[in-house]
């Protein structure tokens, strides 16, 4: 920071105290990271019931992970139905993308905020409203169903990210390459998307962990068939009590990291988070 | 974009640039179409549909009655066990989005501040929770806060209470769940928000005499005020529209529009009150996006 560049002839006082407001800090982080905590330790405990502290500690929950068959059919689900979505929203977000930053229109900034606004509606009405509209074509619990309603809540990500890479990496190679003769179409084969390739990346991770992790309009377009993991989770937690989702939880928030660490290495996790 | 041959070139003129303009209008709408039409499918048409689902009428067993009056629609707002739900949706709204604001304020201003070399880990620490399921992390909570949970067991343990509290399947356990869950978003709103506070300015107003107290209310929470709303509005728009925290914590005793809108779609089947719940959800939001823009041109005219 700045503070060492100028002299100030007085001692720095950032308000509140030091000390206080370190353990402060860090109380807050307890809290925020306590959910996250406990599923960890708990998911590693003996308890047979869904009890603190753990009476002793096993593996018993990992190992039968594979044995819940509502796991395992709503991984395959989800698994089936984000890659579907990411591969649709890329091909939706990517030209859109293009189109906004590249050319000037009418109505630009309104198509850029209708790309971007899902992210505001809030997902209980956007859910609604695809149970209706899904149930009249007869689409409710099948995949292209689910697929429908993912592509709004993902398509913002792979718009943002691609804008994001557009407009902060340099492009200016794409002119050179159109004065040199190459058309549109081979300047951004051979220049442009290699060089946007990392937001397109990230926004497509982005996407496919929103719509994996998707509950609600899951929940309303397909639950009397072809449930998704969290689904599968949310009916799971509401009904029984015991530590199995602590454990598939932990498995899904290691893949988490994971993504996480490979976007943060291709473009730094706010951006792409909407910082 | 077209190949720009060299007669081109050297030609110039309007003819030229007109057929550009056309050859470009067909590119961009080319490129906006894939986009448009899923957004149409997936976005647009469903929104439209609950707006036109809730002029009709609710029948006996799901039947959808085809009319167009404000049946539906007043039902929310005359029926007093409706408008409950809505005082309380919005009452647990303003809740979360106080509290969270409150408790991710000082992480977002430590985020912003330090030089640490670990400031890279600690602000994905931050966020990383952004990317686990609410599911997880509602079960988490219940893991924390139920009756056998690690709150109880351990104040049950020291003698401080002889009966467990009740902590979850009510209003408490959501607005706990919800802050937490909200928090990341919070706190990556208020961490740009300081990007543009300048800490020479705190320095400034130290130097001249003033005291930490009113460095921070002077200056330090003043100037990072619109980063505070906007942190505060995301909160509240998120948690009046939320299910999974409220159905897992609340436990079917927490009514809000969000559950509400769940039983009426799939459990009673009366899809025109679902629509008009959905109305005013919606209207509810509009309510807050509007108040914020008021109060953020205010704190913004201070600015300036």
């Amino acid at each position: 920071m700045s503070s060492r560049e100028v002299p100030v002839p007085f001692k720095r006082r950032t308000g509140l105290g030091r000390p206080a407001f370190r353990v402060l800090v860090a109380l807050l982080y307890l809290f925020l990271l306590a959910p996250l905590l406990i599923v960890l330790v708990i998911s590693f405990s003996s308890n047979q019931f869904l009890s603190f502290p753990p009476e002793g500690f096993s593996l018993q929950w990992y190992r039968d992970l594979p044995h819940e068959t509502v796991f395992v059919t709503g991984l395959q689900t989800s698994l089936i139905t984000a890659s579907i979505v990411t591969l649709i929203v890329l091909v939706m977000g990517v030209p859109a993308a293009l189109a906004i930053s590249r050319y000037d229109f009418k109505g630009k900034q309104l198509v850029a905020s209708l790309f971007l606004s899902p992210l505001i509606v809030p997902t209980i009405v956007l859910a609604l409203g695809l149970l209706l509209i899904l149930g009249r074509v007869g689409w409710t619990d099948t995949y292209q169903g689910i697929v429908i309603g993912h592509l709004s809540i993902t398509v913002p990500y792979v718009v943002r990210t691609t804008l994001i890479s557009l407009q902060t990496r340099d492009t200016s190679c794409e002119d050179a390459a159109r004065i040199l003769g190459a058309s549109g179409w081979t300047a951004l084969r051979r220049i442009t998307l290699p060089i946007i390739a990392p937001g397109i990346v990230a926004g497509a991770v982005m996407a496919f962990i929103v719509s994996f992790d998707e509950a609600v309009i899951s929940l309303f377009v397909a639950q009397s068939g072809l449930r998704t993991l969290p689904v599968e989770v949310l009916t799971y937690v509401e009904n029984q009590a015991d530590a199995s989702v602590a454990a598939l939880s932990v498995c899904l928030i290691l893949f988490s990291v994971l993504v996480v660490v490979a976007v943060e290495r291709l473009m730094g996790l706010r951006v792409a988070a909407g910082g | 974009m077209t190949k720009p041959r060299p007669d081109e070139l050297a030609a110039g003129g309007a003819d030229r640039d007109k057929r550009r303009r056309n050859l470009d209008r067909r590119t961009y709408w080319g490129l906006l179409l894939p986009g448009l039409l899923g957004l149409l499918v997936g976005y647009v048409l469903p929104l439209l549909w609950i707006l036109r689902m809730a002029f009709n009428k609710g029948g006996p067993d799901g039947l959808v009655i085809s009319a167009f009056s404000g049946d539906s629609l007043r039902k929310p707002l005359t029926d007093s066990y409706y408008l409950k739900v809505t005082v309380t949706t919005f009452r647990m709204g303003l809740l979360v989005a106080v509290l969270c604001v409150l408790a991710s304020y000082p992480i977002a201003l430590f985020l912003a501040r330090s030089t640490s070399k670990w400031k890279g880990l600690l602000t994905a620490l931050a966020i990383a929770p952004l990317l686990t399921s609410s599911v997880a992390r509602s079960y988490g909570w219940i893991v924390i806060l139920g009756s056998n949970g690690l709150v109880n067991s351990s104040l049950l343990g020291l003698g401080v209470i002889s009966t467990p509290l009740k902590l979850t399947n009510n209003m408490t356990g959501v607005v706990i769940g919800l802050v937490e869950i909200f928090m990341p978003y919070a706190i990556l709103v208020m961490i740009s928000g300081f990007g543009q506070l300048n800490p020479q300015l705190e320095q400034a107003a130290a130097s001249l005499g003033a005291n930490a107290v009113k460095v921070f209310t002077r200056i330090t929470l003043r100037l990072s005020m619109p980063g505070v709303l906007t942190a505060f509005l995301l909160v509240f728009v998120l948690s009046i529209s939320t299910f999974v925290t409220p159905r897992l914590l609340g436990g079917g005793s927490v009514r809000v529009l969000a559950t509400e809108i769940y039983d009426q779609a799939n459990v009673l089947i009366n899809w025109p009150l679902a629509a008009a719940l959905s109305v005013i959800v919606f209207a509810l939001f509009g309510i807050v996006i509007s108040g914020y823009q008021r109060l953020i041109r205010k704190v913004e005219g201070i600015d300036r």
